[in-house]
């Protein structure tokens, strides 16, 4: 900053930075502030157990990756060797079976509510890639068990990934390449999406019922209970 | 064949032990596990039970 | 209310009454209830650990399977050396309908069967004097001679009683048998494993010459199909033993049981087609008319909300926009 500006400049431009963190900080404020990232209630149309499957795939992918950290700290080979290995792997594929069952049923609870409404496609759509990714990381992982599953995987799956031209990039018969995508690149993927997903929930809120018209245009008398 | 495991190995031992001839059901050109089958039922269990149980409705609104 | 193609858009959450909801004590009880849940269902069913097929184990479990697959890799007829793409030019590969994207991806990993399976590691190993002679004779041949030699002794084995090698009937084949002898010896005594893995380099992470080779054979078919691995068996969602596996995989596993798939020879393209077609429907499902509109028309919405529907009487849900 000069020493010619005037010293209001100086103050407006404190007010209203144009910097790019400045604009950045706004934007994250007025899309997601903290009571809307973090809100203390709830619509009072949330009220089903349906709900709980997503909090439900966010604990199960929790443990599944809490689980494969610890699986990573001891190597890929620590499991087939060490009884306690064996039972952390165990952790580690019986957790990834509920994570994916309740993700499956979540799927089936936001398809039939028709989730997707009011600005909602996104959501819908981060969802949709992160199971997909999800699938391929479950596969990526029987691929790096170093066993006969893997083994029987990794050469009847090649065909599939030959024929479309994917093979030939993505090796499924390379152990070390497969053994990467588990680990790093596709639950960074998971991560990203999951992030991603959950933001954009807390942004639009839980959607409302279909046809559903907020009390006020309703002429009840719950009018102060908006925010 | 005798020795026992170590102590650790027994204590994490499973009860259930789901090795061995698997078992499948055939109906036409559908083929598919007792297991698979349990895990796929126990979702639909899941399912509709979410959608039909009663949500507790909490105190009040605000 | 409107009916027809301006159906009522669906109003902003906010603008809805609340009651208070504990976001992070319900995250914080799921977290550790999905953590028990693991901790007991790893502790009552463990996990399934199948051992790894072998070269050494396979040709000593099944010398008669091992040299067969052993002619076959340098007689240049084995599955692997007739794919195509991504491993020779042996073959066009497979197409989805018009567009050949095997080949298109070119031959990334080269693999010349007979050389790489064979005569290499018979190469890279002390050889007895008939060994050297016999790859004396086999590199001094025509192509043509080489291919008579391999498929008289292939058809021979397959004669021979348990197509045991020691019973082949007398012929002309030239130097394979005791090629194919010294290379089950190889295998038996584990020397190939470590051959077929090591590429020229010391550190190893990559599988694809020794799984290919196992491919190859019918004993490690015969291993997963008795697991119920096999692709007609609905192989892909299946585990090992009595555990639950890739249930999800249902639908992918499933084109491969059914007509025009099963006896198409792009079923592999044409499944992976299919479901890239059906995953682009899921995720775009937001904007397909007719599909976004199944959860309106099924009605299964009226239960997930019915309290909210109770106490806040709407006279025609299903006319609003999905
Ligand atoms: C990594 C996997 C996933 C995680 C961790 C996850 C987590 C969540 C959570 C915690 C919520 C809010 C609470 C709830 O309504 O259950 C949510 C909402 C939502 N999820 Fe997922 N989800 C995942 C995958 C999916 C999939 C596969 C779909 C559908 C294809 C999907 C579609 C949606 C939609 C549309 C919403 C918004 C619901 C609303 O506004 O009421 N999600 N997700």
């Amino acid at each position: 900053m000069s020493a010619t500006e005037h010293p209001t400049e100086h103050l407006a431009e404190h007010l209203d930075t144009h910097n790019w963190t400045g604009a950045l900080r706004r934007r994250a404020l007025r899309e997601l502030p903290p009571d809307r990232l973090l809100p203390d209630s709830q619509p009072a149309y949330m009220s089903s157990w349906i709900y709980l499957f997503g909090v439900l795939t966010v604990a199960a992918l929790a443990v599944v990756i809490g689980t494969g950290c610890v699986l990573a700290l001891k190597g890929p080979q620590w499991w087939h060797l060490s009884s306690l290995g064996h039972y952390v792997n165990s952790m580690h594929l019986w957790s990834v079976e509920l994570f994916l069952a309740f993700m499956v049923i979540h799927l089936w609870g936001k398809f039939f509510m028709a989730a997707w409404r009011g600005k909602r496609a996104m959501t819908w759509m981060t969802g949709v890639v992160a199971f997909l990714a999800s699938i391929g990381t479950a596969f990526t992982g029987y691929l790096a068990q170093q066993n006969l599953d893997s083994q029987w995987i990794s050469t009847q799956a090649k065909d599939g990934l030959n024929s479309v031209g994917i093979g030939a990039y993505f090796n499924v018969m390379d152990f070390g390449q497969m053994l990467m995508w588990h680990i790093v690149l596709l639950p960074a993927a998971i991560g990203v999406l999951t992030v991603w997903h959950l933001v954009l929930v807390r942004r639009r809120g839980i959607v409302p019922p279909i046809g559903a018209v907020p009390p006020e245009d309703e002429n009840t008398s719950e009018k102060e209970d908006r925010p | 064949m005798l020795t026992l495991p170590p102590l650790p190995a027994r204590l994490l031992a499973a009860p259930i032990d789901l090795n061995g001839p698997g078992h499948y059901l055939h109906w036409g050109v559908i083929q598919i596990s007792v297991a698979n089958l349990v895990v796929i039922g126990l979702m639909l269990i899941a399912f509709v039970a979410a959608i039909l149980l009663p949500f507790p409705r909490k105190r009040g609104r605000r | 209310m409107k009916r027809g193609r301006t159906r009522e858009q669906t109003p902003d959450s906010h603008a809805f009454p609340t009651r208070p909801y504990d976001l992070v004590k319900e995250a914080v009880i799921a977290v550790i209830a999905v953590t028990l849940l693991t901790f007991g269902l790893a502790a009552v069913f463990s996990s399934p650990d199948e051992k790894p097929v072998t070269v050494a184990t396979w040709s000593q479990a099944d010398p008669a399977d091992f040299t067969a697959t052993a002619v076959t890799e340098l007689g240049g007829t084995s599955a692997t050396a007739q794919y195509g793409p991504p491993y020779n030019t042996a073959a066009d590969g497979q197409k989805l309908g018009p567009l050949p994207l095997q080949t298109w991806a070119g031959v990334k990993h080269p693999i010349d069967t007979a050389n790489d399976f064979v005569l290499q590691p018979l190469r890279q190993t002390p050889e007895p004097a008939a060994v050297t002679a016999a790859l004396a004779r086999w590199n001094a041949a025509s192509a043509d001679q080489q291919t008579k030699w391999t498929g008289a002794y292939s058809d021979a084995l397959g004669k021979a009683p348990n197509g045991d090698p020691a019973k082949v009937a007398a012929g002309d084949y030239g130097p394979v048998p005791v090629l194919t002898a010294r290379l089950l010896q190889l295998g038996q005594s584990g020397t190939l494993d470590a051959q077929l893995l090591a590429e020229g380099h010391y550190f190893q992470t990559d599988y694809t010459r020794a799984l290919l080779f196992l491919a190859d054979g019918s004993y490690l078919q015969d291993q997963a199909r008795t697991q119920h691995l096999g692709g007609d068996q609905w192989g892909m969602m299946n585990e090992t033993g009595n555990y639950p596996g890739q249930a999800w995989l249902w639908l992918y596993t499933f084109w491969y049981q059914v007509q025009p798939y099963k006896s198409s020879t792009n079923a592999d393209a044409l499944v992976w087609g299919t479901m890239a077609l059906l995953s682009a429907l899921l995720l775009l499902l937001p904007f397909i008319p007719g599909l976004r509109d199944i959860p309106r028309l099924t009605r299964v919405y009226k239960l997930i909300w019915r309290d909210w529907y109770r106490d806040h009487p709407t006279p025609n849900p299903g006319t609003a926009r999905t």
